[in-house]
């Protein structure tokens, strides 16, 4: 699976994208592997709040599966506009 | 309807009339333009504004659909920049044309108010220092969505 980073997201994790092999079931779990790994990305998940999700380019939710899953992307909340 | 994601600027006098032009009888057609300003604290030199490239054109056109849908419009535009901008530069515009000129005040602030919380661009303010800002996100542009 894909993962993307952006904004303040890619710059606290260092990349803007990875592949990784994953059997997490939701976005939240998902999140938890991520969290486990290293300090930047126990940095850039630390508050749940302030980042949204999007599943294959859809915007989601952290409860969300993962089933069929192929691309998640992190953010902040946009700012478009 | 028509979306533009670009990095180069645009011409809104020629996208204003080249947009009036063909809905000719539409009766209505309102834009919004969306200029860099300076920030509120410190001297700001530029904004970088970075995007999902896979997801916004998707984004946008989800968005510009449902305009369509909820008014009575003959088209809609909307044309998002993205990269490096200086203060003054236009980052975007939104035009919308209808029949009469409710529906295209109101499809164009339902416009403005999605593409701001629910469309993949994220903006950061480069001070004069050197310095750089992630703009954060408003409650107050959340709250907007809620109107619709």
């Amino acid at each position: 699976m894909d993962i993307l980073y952006f904004a303040w997201v890619r710059e606290r994790i260092g990349l803007p994208r990875e592949s990784i092999e994953s059997s997490a079931a939701t976005v939240a779990d998902l999140v938890e592997e991520l969290r486990a790994r290293e300090q930047r990305y126990e940095a850039a998940f630390a508050d749940l709040s302030a980042l949204r999700v999007a599943l294959d380019q859809e915007l989601s939710d952290f409860d969300a599966s993962l089933e069929g899953v192929r691309e998640v992307a992190f953010f902040p909340p946009m700012t478009g506009g | 309807m028509q979306i533009r994601v670009q990095q180069a600027p645009f011409d809104l006098g020629a996208e204003t009339e080249a947009f009036a032009d063909a809905v000719d009888g539409a009766g209505a057609v309102v834009t919004f333009t969306g200029v860099v300003r300076e920030a509120d604290t410190g001297e700001m030199t530029a904004m970088e504004i970075e995007h999902y490239p896979g997801m916004t054109q998707k984004a946008l056109e989800k968005i510009a659909s449902e305009a369509m849908t909820r008014w009575d419009l003959a088209d809609a535009l909307v044309i998002h920049r993205h990269g490096r901008l200086e203060p003054g530069d236009r980052i975007m515009m939104v035009a919308t044309a209808s029949r009469h000129r409710k529906d295209a005040f109101e499809a164009a602030e339902y416009l403005m108010d999605y593409l701001k919380s629910r469309a993949p661009f994220w903006k950061k303010e480069i001070l004069s220092g050197g310095e750089a800002e992630w703009v954060a996100a408003k409650d107050a542009d959340e709250d907007a969505l809620k109107r619709w």
